[in-house]
């Protein structure tokens, strides 16, 4: 089960966070998770929302690269070790993992990973298989 | 095949030599009596009109270059009293002063009637709609091209350049069939129109008269293709009148120079030798029939081959190659000659985007190159692995063609200034440390 993971080109430059992150306030547009990967000379914005088509069409429409992409999410125990044993099995299983970011909430158990990886299908197979369960939309975003 | 006045237009070549000839002993003597700046340059190597006994003799007159015409401003080339004037044009200014040209009724007249040959070799006839997207004003672009479009009959739709949408909504509610403009501007259309949902399809357009700027083979196939049009190069400059010095028909095979008005040589920007038809070197103009402004052996600093070859279109006057740079836009980075032609024309072969921006500077006495590319939408990739792999590969392209190693950095769509009017494609920051 994957994810549609919201990818922003920006330019490394004073103020283009706070203009994308207005564009999203002033949109109603809230965010589950976040992440920014950044160089001397552009960063890579991304995020988890719900109805990431529309929030992309949102952020195309205001004149920046953007695109989906797919990433799988996986809920694990809010405990050490937990996403050691997650690489752990992806590394076995011969999936690379091309990124990684996390999030969890005080007021809850669990953490929640989120892989950029060579292959989902293999990748969520293999935690499948862990009794790891990768997360859809709905199970993010429907409470 | 349409030609505006066939007569001139496929002259013999011994017509078009006589009228050189005569025109151009004129001329001298013309200048010689009403410009005191040029008689003095003329007295300094001890010449008089009597020397100038027809083309043969051209190359014993002095040139003229842009600081003369700098030196020499706003009157000191003027050779007609003010009262018989009836325009002024004027360049940019981008390079350092500003150039002032003087246009009698006469003047404006020969000039409209050359952008009228440029229209009617494209395909331009009474029946079409011309938008001229040029700007208006002092720039030569917008006036040159509306009184062509006039002269051949054309309804004419005065746009100017700006307001993209616009243009657009224009170009599709009058069904304009010929657009002039920039050639980056052109692209900019070209794009806005893919933007807002439309096809080529929902255009009218036939031809497109596109000049003064510099662009490229791939540059003419883009646009070709993003608006439905067969683009045409048109080439002229302020100081000699504007578009229509020379222009391209459909052979798209280089631009016919309007020889019954002007006078080209190719010469060594080096040494100032007259250079035989056909080797690369500097263009040179002498306008013949000019009255107020009439520059004799200006120095364009455009680099071209002259073609006397016959053309397949029927029009004798001798043909231009595009510039392939300019003797002043040319930039020595560490040593080497680096054209920025050369540089777009690897952005474009590898599918980018052909808005780029040249940064030169000196960072402890070494010079820099850097180069910041439009990435496009479609080649954006979500890793920093990849994006930082195609700044590599294409800092290597164009390594491989200017012999010396850029740094490239991809930036967003339409945040490198776009012209309107001209790109500002080269900042050189070097010379604020000299």
């Amino acid at each position: 089960m994957s994810l549609k993971q919201i990818s922003v080109f920006l330019e490394n430059k004073k103020g283009q966070l706070a203009e994308v992150s207005a564009l999203l306030g002033g949109n109603n547009i809230n965010l589950h998770a976040l992440s920014i990967a950044d160089t001397q000379d552009f960063g890579i914005l991304r995020l988890i929302a719900e109805n990431p088509e529309a929030v992309a069409a949102v952020i195309k429409d205001a004149g920046y690269i953007c695109t989906l992409t797919d990433v799988i999410a996986v809920s694990v125990p809010h405990t050490p070790g937990s996403l050691a044993h997650i690489v752990q099995i992806l590394s076995e299983g011969g999936v690379d993992i091309e990124y990684t970011y996390a999030f969890a909430a005080a007021d809850d158990d669990r953490a929640y990973m989120v892989f950029r990886v060579s292959d989902n299908m293999t990748a969520a197979a293999l935690l499948g298989g862990e009794g790891l369960k990768t997360l859809s939309e709905k199970d993010l975003f429907v409470k | 095949m349409n030609y505006y006045q066939p007569e001139i237009e496929c002259a013999s070549q011994e017509q078009i030599r006589a009228w050189q000839d005569e025109r151009l002993v004129a001329q001298v003597k013309h200048v010689y009596e009403n410009v005191p700046y040029y008689r003095n340059l003329m007295q300094e190597k001890g010449l008089t009109p009597d020397d100038i006994k027809g083309r043969e003799d051209l190359h014993k007159l002095p040139f003229l270059t842009k600081n003369d015409l700098r030196e020499a401003y706003p009157y000191g080339l003027l050779a007609v009293p003010t009262s018989e004037c009836v325009r002024i044009q004027s360049t940019s200014g981008t390079t350092g002063k500003r150039v002032v040209a003087f246009y009698t009724q006469e003047d404006v007249n020969l000039w409209e009637d050359c952008c009228a040959r440029a229209i009617t070799a494209v395909g331009g006839t009474k029946e079409d709609v011309c938008q001229v997207a040029y700007g208006y004003g002092l720039f030569t672009g917008g006036p040159g091209l509306n009184g062509g479009s006039h002269k051949v009959g054309c309804l004419t739709l005065p746009m100017s350049s700006g307001n993209t949408e616009r243009q657009i909504q224009f170009m599709r509610d009058l069904h304009a069939t010929i657009l002039c403009c920039t050639p980056s501007y052109a692209a900019y259309i070209g794009e806005t129109v893919k933007e807002m949902g439309l096809t080529p399809e929902d255009l009218d357009l036939k031809a497109g008269i596109f000049g003064a700027e510099p662009w490229t083979e791939e540059m003419r196939r883009d646009i070709e293709k993003s608006l439905g049009l067969k683009a045409y190069d048109i080439y002229g400059l302020t100081e000699t009148s504007g578009p229509g010095v020379s222009f391209e028909c459909t052979e798209q095979k280089g631009m016919h120079i309007n020889e019954d008005h002007f006078i080209a040589e190719i010469i060594d920007p080096e040494t100032g030798e007259v250079l035989p038809d056909g080797e690369k070197g500097e263009l040179v103009f002498t306008s013949i029939t000019k009255k107020a402004f009439p520059l004799l052996r200006y120095r364009t600093r455009d680099i071209c081959v002259l073609d006397r070859t016959p053309c397949a279109c029927g029009r004798t006057h001798v043909r231009m190659s595009k510039p392939m740079g300019r003797s002043d836009d040319m930039l020595i980075i560490r040593g080497v000659n680096v054209f920025p032609s050369q540089i777009e024309t690897v952005l474009l072969e590898k599918g980018y985007s052909p808005n780029y921006q040249i940064l030169v500077d000196r960072v402890k006495n070494t010079d820099t190159l850097d180069i910041n590319v439009e990435l496009n939408p479609d080649q954006f990739s979500d890793t920093v692995k990849e994006i930082s792999a195609r700044e590599a590969a294409l800092a290597n392209d164009i390594k491989t063609v200017l012999g010396i190693n850029p740094k490239i950095h991809l930036v967003a769509p339409k945040t490198i200034t776009r012209s309107e009017g001209k790109a500002v494609r080269v900042i050189d920051k070097r010379k604020l440390h000299d």
